[in-house]
């Protein structure tokens, strides 16, 4: 297990790599540090020597990728890619343009994030599930039908219409909770409400459907009909057998989101005034500012690896016959 | 059981609101709630230039001079001086100075950087702190040091400033300065000591009194003194921050200002929120005993003499979107709702507001509206070295004079702004000496005076000059062609197409077809430092209010594409040319009316602009804040406000009652829609066996 | 004078390849059995009519023009205007140019917000001005109630008899051809739609039914043009989806080896970065190109239209890894089969294993999911738009007019209609697309049994 977790953490390494050339080429192709000085300059008067000096406090007057003028190691060493995209293996991200450090940015910011996130990943889990039990056990008739027909609609409903929807009905005709806006600690409670709300509807439709499918299809299963035929009551079959064997595939897709969750949901916190990464990320998109980009890139990424890691560990706990390669 | 305690609970805080973004430690506080939809990025007053960060800014240093908060038109009073400093010519006009002298007793805020111990912190101890202010403070008294300081720190080689090349025109010996610092500089990890290098321009008479030479002449040099530009800055703030550790928390004199004003900013978060709280060492002012006529009667008076500031604390909280900015406004949880616009090829960022007047359910709950005419312009302009539409050919201008009628600027400012505008007539900008309004002010190429007001000349009138330019009914008199012209503009995002709609119409009405060029903001750039453009909107916000600051922007020598200028239409006429020498060092007079008016003739014919408007920025307050007037030019008016804490969180109260009957209802409806299912489970478990 | 605009040219292609296709499978029966255990289904047969009218405004707005401009003297040569027009914008001719001037209500009669409006006798008042087309033929507004309940009366009636003929004419020729389609349902869906669409084109005669916009355009018209919008999002992206994800999935799958390495980490890479961010770079990236290029692009039609079509090719490289990634388990349990090992004991290539065996077998999943992925991409582009990332501005979109309605929902009196006519047409297609897609993967899919 621990050589298997070794290995796959040292395969991660020229993703990462992979990721942050591509990232930087993205990026790159589309601002020239010319453009990312006058973005941060201003509108007024901005003059070419401010520009100079701009680039020049941040390293962005080397060469992109390939150091002609440098000597030796330098020709690699002594762009802008190395010094801006390495430093990121050592989790140091550097400064925002802005001069804001980022690294505690991020730490500041990662709090409301996961204050939203975890509740809506955990109450929408058991939501999802118990609707979808729920369809599963009511199966082939009216409810179940009913059921169906109410999460495809609920899934072809834009997420951008529940939020505009639910905050116009909750915050501004009933006045329950407050509009936007965010507070730490106790007082939280009040600002997440609306958030989680929205998030776990707008997740139902497409959760409770998959979740059902699976429970039917585990339900079809010649086990199931051995324990009916023994006598047992339908919601023994289901809470004791059918529940625990199919929360498997459940759980270990829903693995794989777990690490993302740090990085926030980008249009609900932006909606919602919620300061959390996803708006950061946001924001650093529309003011180009190439060091949160990466950062975030980085991060983003480096979750996602350790979430496929995770699943896949998880997939040789629950089930002792996968042996992993 | 405990659902019905809950329930009980529930209906008793029914007296209560729920929706209260703010701590319930503040209810009842007596803070002002504001707040800001972009992120302001430079607090430092060297670098700060944008109308976000002068919000902060203005509430915190204090420059010699101000405007007068009431008084109209824009007049400059003394703040931290003593007077307005006036202009002596030395060496025959080669050289002018200006002597400024300082009150007496004026205190910094309390900051940490005025304790001699703070300056050599461990950097443990830095990365333990949240905010500086953690740290013991102190105070000490503003001397002419702390201006001479803040001068030499335009030019200093780790900072930017965007005025440092213009003054380095004017300020004798501060382009050397910057020249010999940045060779002085070279080790940055050194804290850079500006009080000991000499700047020749600026000289130290005594404690309360300063010097600044300039070369020439420069009338307009007092407005410059009146922006945080020139507001004292402590040197032992820079000091302070310059420690190793501090700049990882992100702890520098950009976030963190320190300055006599009203207020003091104890909290920065740029993302989230921003707090100014009242100056304990604030020498105090008196609020304003005079002011427009009618200020009286608004009831702007009623605080006359009393000492400033009357609120205590002032959050600013970030709104990046418009819906819940406009519904927290209206619920009551933000005091004022303006917002300022710094950026230009945008009519209109929020389509907040239903008409110029307020609706009736604003008035029902006390919304006051005010207006007042931003000193703006906004212009459509056209590139003199495109060859279709510029030049001084008379072809050409025949055809900026028909599109100058054609465009319906009423209609934009009618469809797009919800009337807040006015149409522009000439170059300048409502209150700006120069300027002429109502009858004499029209642009008779554009307009008639008809029942007392100005109309616009019919279409056929620019159908004709279409036709005289060579275009009949939109196509080339010779080819045939049709005319097709480009419009380079900023695409922000899906909410333009009406916008370009809207465009396309105004030149479809005489038969030219339009192409509109969107781009992003950088590429936009671009094209006007190259020259490219053809048509462009762009507008102009007034550093001071002097009509140099207007009239430069079509002066020949100052064209972007050779100079890098403000001119970006690259307008060039000699006769305006030297008009405009002779007018911009002159003081306001009826000598100087009469060139700018020649000046204006000039404009109206060439039209390097064909036509633009003056936003008119509205402020809308709720009835429990007091005191506020909008004013364009002063940004510190903070701390003129004054809150009624009782009624507003009366009002607030009576606004907000949560209606949680429809929660009880959505609750009632779910347990009804599980009662079937319970049933039919029950019926299931009974049944006998039944096939999968 | 016709203007092929890019994806309309990829969009026809389109439709003569599912045509073609539809054709050969129609003779084979393995082929054909699937897609009639799909149509045997009630809902997929009411989907697909939904479906087919939404395909029907599409293809209508493929067919580019540019109108010839009017000219006062004959012997002038023929101009065209610079503005490309489809053939949807001349059958709704009246409701494209029957401007107002800003916001109005639906089927309302005045304006949104007050003028200054000079009264016949000369006095200027302030009031809510009358429309200038919008209930413009009502001499007494009072007349209101009764010209709007006569309208639809009328209309109803007009779909009432359009509804019987198709019937009729349904009856004697699909319904023999294909008996075990569930016609009723299929004549239930249509005489829905036509129920609407019936009193809807009577009122668009004299009223904006939806209301209209900012600057007065018809909303109807701008939800009508937002239709092939969200159609080329969702079909073209998988023009470019597909060949990635098939060759790269299969491929993976079938070689192994390095090979499956390779593309592992191809999709890894690309998997971890966040999708947003991925998008919205490509997008800047193709405005710089068309900025840059400004000779490529010379009317604002193609510019839009490149970015729509770059649009929903970066869509299609950021998506492709979902199909390949299934693909591959697919190939793997495939070219372990025997009859596959017995191919490569016979020496058969590789090119024909693929095409003959491992293909068609996983044809199933790249239908199942093409159409599942429908509808997800038509809401992923109203998203994108809100970022800003999305279809250029001038292209009308569902996207576009809730970003719009955004800022309109901050009025005060709020303007709801644009939100709500995106928000309806958009369900309504995105259901029927969910629905079909449903219906689509169970008739496909042999294991799926409820």
């Amino acid at each position: 297990m621990l050589a298997y977790i070794v290995r796959r953490t040292l395969y991660a390494i020229p993703i990462l790599v992979g990721i942050n050339l591509i990232t930087f080429a993205l990026f790159f192709l589309v601002n020239t540090p010319d453009d990312m000085a006058r973005m941060q300059l201003g509108v007024k008067r901005v003059t070419p020597e401010a520009i100079e000096k701009w680039k020049a406090e941040r390293g962005y007057d080397k060469p992109l990728l390939w150091n002609a003028a440098a000597a030796g190691a330098g020709k690699l060493g002594d762009t802008i890619f190395f010094e801006k995209s390495v430093k990121l293996f050592a989790f140091d991200f550097g400064r925002a343009e802005d001069n804001r450090d980022i690294a505690n940015e991020i730490r500041t910011r990662m709090g409301p994030s996961l204050a939203l996130a975890v509740p809506v990943f955990l109450v929408g889990l058991a939501v999802n599930v118990t609707f979808a039990l729920g369809m599963a056990f009511f199966r082939a008739t009216y409810l179940d039908l009913w059921g169906v027909i109410l999460c495809v609609a609920m899934m072809s409903i834009s997420s951008l219409f529940y939020i505009i929807g639910g905050q116009y009905l909750i915050s501004k005709l009933w006045h329950l909770v407050p509009i936007s806006g965010y507070e730490g600690g106790i007082d939280a409670m009040k600002f997440l409400v609306l958030p989680v709300l929205i998030g776990v509807i707008g997740g139902i439709g497409a959760g409770s459907r998959w979740y059902r499918t699976l429970f039917l299809e585990e339900m079809g299963k010649d086990y199931v009909r051995t324990a009916r035929a023994k006598g047992l009551a339908e919601s023994t079959v289901m809470f004791r057998h059918v529940l625990q064997n199919a929360l498997i595939p459940i759980l270990t897709g829903v693995v794989v989101v777990i690490p993302l969750l740090f990085m926030g949901s980008l249009i609900v916190e932006s909606f919602f005034g919620i300061p959390g990464l996803g708006s950061y990320t946001i924001d650093a998109i529309q003011a180009q500012d190439f060091a949160v980009v990466r950062a975030m890139v980085f991060i983003g990424s480096v979750l996602y690896i350790a979430g496929l890691l995770l699943t896949d560990i998880s997939y040789t706990l629950v089930d002792p016959r996968v042996r992993l390669a | 059981m405990r659902a019905i305690l809950l329930l009980a609970c529930l209906a008793a805080g029914c007296a209560d609101v729920w929706n209260d973004p703010y701590a319930a430690a503040d209810r009842g506080a007596n803070i002002l709630y504001s707040a800001f939809t972009e992120r302001p990025k430079h607090l430092d007053p060297v670098q700060s230039y944008t109308e976000d960060e002068a919000r902060f800014t203005q509430q915190v240093y204090e420059p010699p001079l101000q405007y007068h908060y009431l008084k109209r038109p824009y007049e400059l009073v003394p703040l931290t001086a003593l007077e307005v400093p006036k202009a002596v010519e030395v060496q025959g006009g080669r050289y002018t100075v200006y002597t400024i002298r300082l009150r007496r007793g004026t205190r910094y805020q309390p900051h940490p950087a005025f304790v001699a111990e703070n300056h050599v912190l461990a950097p443990a101890r830095i990365a333990r702190l949240r905010t500086p202010y953690e740290l013991p403070a102190a105070t000490r008294e503003l001397t002419a040091d702390d201006y001479i300081y803040e001068i030499k720190r335009l030019a200093s080689p780790r900072l930017h400033s965007p005025i440092l090349g213009l003054m380095s025109e004017y300020i004798v010996g501060l382009g050397e300065f910057a020249e010999r610092l940045r060779k002085f500089d070279t080790r940055r990890q050194d804290w850079l000591d500006l009080r000991k290098h000499r700047l020749e321009g600026v000289e130290k008479v005594d404690d309360y009194t300063y010097r600044v030479k300039l070369k020439g002449r420069y009338p307009q040099f007092v407005y410059w003194l009146a922006m945080p530009f020139f507001a004292p800055v402590p040197w032992e703030a820079e000091r302070f921050f310059h420690q190793p550790g501090m700049a990882e928390k992100n702890f520098t004199l950009d976030w963190w200002p320190v300055g006599t004003g009203a207020y003091m900013l104890t909290e920065n978060n740029p993302n989230a929120r921003m707090e100014l709280v009242r100056n304990p060492n604030f020498r105090g002012e008196p609020y304003p005993a005079e002011g427009e006529p009618g200020d009286a009667a608004a009831g702007l008076l009623a605080d006359a003499g009393k000492t400033m500031p009357f609120v205590e604390r002032v959050v600013f909280s970030r709104e990046k979107e418009s819906i819940p900015y406009w519904n927290k406004f209206l619920q009551g949880y933000y005091d004022s709702s303006a917002i300022p616009s710094d950026t230009f090829d945008q009519a209109v960022r929020v389509s907040i507001g239903g008409e110029v007047g307020l609706t009736p359910e604003m008035e029902a709950k006390g919304i006051k509206l005010r207006t007042s005419p931003d000193i703006t312009i906004l212009y459509l302009g056209v590139n003199w070295l495109d060859d279709v539409v510029g030049g001084s050919a008379e072809r050409t201008r025949k055809l900026r004079q028909a599109i100058a009628i054609a465009v319906d600027w009423e209609e934009f400012i009618s469809i797009f702004l919800n009337g807040r505008g006015e149409v522009a007539h000439d170059p300048l900008a409502p209150g700006i000496f120069g300027q002429r309004t109502g009858r004499e002010g029209l642009n008779p190429l554009t307009h008639v005076w008809e029942d007392g007001r100005a109309q616009r000349r019919p279409l056929e009138d620019a159908r004709q000059l279409l036709a005289e330019a060579g275009y009949p009914n939109g196509r080339d008199a010779k080819s045939g062609a049709p005319l097709v012209l480009y419009l380079d503009t900023v695409g922000r995002g899906p909410g333009d197409k009406p916008r370009f709609d809207w465009w396309r119409r105004q030149f479809a009405k005489i038969a030219v077809q339009l192409e509109i060029r969107d781009t992003d903001w950088n590429r936009f750039q671009e094209k006007i430092r190259k020259g490219s453009q053809q048509l462009y909107i762009l507008g102009w916000n007034a550093d001071y209010p002097d009509p140099e600051n207007f009239l430069f922007l079509l002066h020949g020598p100052q064209a972007r594409a050779q100079s890098q200028g403000e001119n970006t239409s690259n307008y060039v006429n000699a006769e305006f040319d030297a008009l405009f020498e002779r007018m911009k060092n002159i003081p306001n007079s009826p000598e100087r009316q009469g060139i700018i008016d020649r000046m204006v003739e000039i404009v109206r014919r060439d039209a390097p602009w064909v036509g633009g408007f003056h936003p008119v920025s509205y402020g809308l307050t709720h009835a429990w804040m007091m005191n506020g007037k909008p004013n364009n030019m002063a940004r510190n008016n903070l701390k003129y406000l004054r809150v009624d804490v009782d009624q507003r969180a009366a009002l607030r109260r009576e606004w907000n009652q949560p209606a949680v009957w429809p929660v009880l209802l959505i609750l009632l409806a779910l347990v009804a829609s599980a009662v079937p299912a319970v049933m039919s489970y029950r019926r299931r478990e009974r049944m006998a066996a039944k096939p999968a | 004078m016709p203007v092929l605009l890019p994806t309309d040219a990829l969009i026809w292609l389109l439709v003569l390849a599912v045509a073609a296709f539809a054709g050969y499978s129609s003779r084979r029966a393995h082929l054909a059995a699937p897609w009639a255990r799909v149509f045997r289904s009630r809902i997929a047969a009411a989907s697909a009519v939904v479906l087919a009218c939404y395909l029907l405004v599409g293809l209508l707005d493929s067919l580019h023009y540019r109108p010839v401009l009017a000219a006062k003297d004959p012997a002038a040569p023929v101009a065209y205007a610079v503005e490309v027009r489809s053939l949807l914008d001349r059958v709704l001719e009246p409701l494209r140019t029957r401007l107002e001037k800003t916001y109005s209500a639906p089927l309302a009669t005045r304006l949104y917000q007050k003028e200054q409006v000079e009264r016949a006798d000369g006095t200027m008042v302030r009031e809510f001005p009358r429309l200038a087309h919008g209930g413009a033929h009502l001499e007494d507004e009072a007349d209101w109630g009764k010209d709007v309940a006569l309208r639809i009366l009328a209309g109803l009636a007009l779909a009432a008899g359009l509804w019987w003929l198709a019937v009729f004419a349904g009856r004697r020729t699909l319904a023999r051809r294909w008996p075990e389609v569930p016609w009723g349902a299929a004549g239930a869906a249509l005489g829905a739609i036509l129920a609407l669409a019936g009193p809807v084109a009577m009122l668009a005669g004299g009223y904006h039914v939806l209301g209209t916009n900012q600057v007065g355009l018809d909303v109807l018209h701008q939800a009508l043009k937002s239709i092939r919008t969200s159609l080329v999002i969702g079909t073209l992206t998988t023009l470019v989806l597909l060949p990635l994800g098939i060759a790269a999935g299969i491929a993976a799958g079938y070689f192994r080896g390095w090979v499956d390495d390779a593309i592992q980490y191809a999709y890894t890479t690309l998997n971890s970065i966040p999708g947003v961010l991925l998008i919205a770079a490509s997008v800047l990236m193709v405005q710089v190109y068309v900025d840059t290029n400004p000779e490529l692009f010379p009317t604002s039609a193609q510019r839009a239209d490149f970015r729509l079509l770059a649009l929903c090719a970066i869509l299609g490289v950021v998506g492709w890894t979902g199909l390949a990634r299934l693909l591959r388990g697919e190939a793997l349990k495939l070219s372990e089969l025997e009859y596959i090992q017995a191919a490569h004991a016979f020496g058969v290539s590789h090119a024909r294993v693929l095409a003959r065996h491992i293909l068609p077998n996983v044809a199933h999943i790249v239908i199942i999911s093409l159409v599942l992925d429908f509808s997800g991409l038509v809401l992923a582009e109203a998203v994108l738009s809100y970022v800003g990332v999305g279809v250029d501005p001038s292209t009308t979109s569902f996207g576009t007019m809730i970003n719009a309605a955004r800022l309109e929902m901050a009025r005060e009196p709020m303007v709801w209609w644009s939100l709500a006519a995106a928000f309806v047409f958009m369900f309504a297609l995105v259901l029927a697309a969910n629905l079909f897609a449903d219906a689509v993967r169970d008739g496909f899919d042999p294991r799926v049994r409820v």
